[in-house]
């Protein structure tokens, strides 16, 4: 079994650590739409390798992953939206976790909004 | 919902919602009566009587985003499709307690699937909330409590790289070692 002795010596080893960074207004937000749609539509596993990717690519100080509710677009889940200081959120629909480590490599690092993936890109009935 | 990981994720986060400080999950599978319990519960704020009669109700919901609810009434098919059984006991100002009972032989149960992930996701989001966790598989058991954890950290968020992963390796390993890698 894991055990608590474990996390204490991680603890140890990150307090001797530079300290935690602060959320500043330079951090862009990532946001996973995590309501009965978005998880019935396949949200967690986006979620899971966004985050993932994040801090695979020492990403944490800049992007934070988080999660929320529904936003009321149910047949556009799983919905993940982006905000960067200073630009018009990004919302992108129908994600996978392809599609979301495709987003991640060109728009959150690369710094271009796939266009394709996105809500104004979708044929809006 | 294709896992029943999924309907435990999605109820949960009412009882965050909920405002809980407290969310007790309880999974337990028990081979012997043929039975997989699923107990969430909370010390949020729960629900009127009425509010616990419209709940299951797919077209009832509080929010304002949308007009259905249906987090609720899925598990509640989920469970009673297999010959189980689902109840919600609520009192405002206490909590709510909800309970899935399937059964584990019915052709109709879907998998449990990644509930590693689902409890994981659960903490890291919502670093606010504290968790205890329960995993029995017939006659073994082993639990996470954030608290535990929290009390270690300190200030250290749990969603850091090294807290994270220990948290879903604590998750893995101690499911691996309960249920001997049972997929069911």
């Amino acid at each position: 079994m894991k055990t608590l002795e474990e996390l204490k010596a991680i603890r140890e080893r990150m307090q001797s650590q530079v300290s935690m960074r602060a959320e500043d207004h330079n951090h862009t937000r990532v946001v996973v739409g995590m309501a009965t749609c978005g998880i019935a539509s396949g949200a967690r596993p986006v979620l899971t390798k966004l985050s993932g990717l994040v801090q695979e690519r020492n990403l944490t100080d800049k992007i934070s992953v988080t999660q929320t509710g529904c936003i009321g677009l149910c047949q556009y889940e799983p919905i993940v939206e982006v905000m960067e200081p200073g630009k018009p959120k990004v919302t992108y629909i129908k994600m996978t976790p392809d599609k979301a480590e495709e987003v991640l490599e060109r728009h959150l690092i690369g710094g271009h909004v796939v266009e394709e993936y996105t809500l104004s890109a979708a044929d809006i009935k | 919902m294709p896992e029943i990981s999924l309907n435990v994720l999605d109820v949960a986060e009412n009882s965050t919602r909920a405002g809980a400080s407290l969310v007790t999950i309880t999974i337990d599978a028990d081979f012997t009566s043929d039975r997989l319990s699923i107990v969430i519960d909370d010390n949020g704020c729960g629900m009127t009587p009425q509010q616990v009669e419209q709940v299951t109700d797919p077209f009832f919901t509080s929010r304002t985003t949308r007009k259905v609810g249906l987090g609720v009434p899925f598990f509640k098919l989920a469970a009673e499709s297999t010959g189980g059984s689902f109840t919600i006991r609520s009192e405002p100002g206490v909590g709510t307690t909800v309970t899935a009972v399937f059964v584990l032989s019915h052709i109709d149960r879907m998998p449990l699937g990644d509930i590693n992930t689902t409890i994981h996701t659960l903490v890291i989001y919502h670093p606010d909330t504290d968790f205890v966790y329960r995993y029995r598989y017939n006659d073994r058991s082993f639990t996470l409590d954030t608290r535990e954890f929290r009390q270690v950290l300190g200030d250290i968020p749990f969603a850091s790289p090294e807290i994270s992963a220990y948290i879903m390796d604590y998750l893995s390993e101690n499911k691996l070692e309960t249920d001997g890698g049972a997929q069911y």
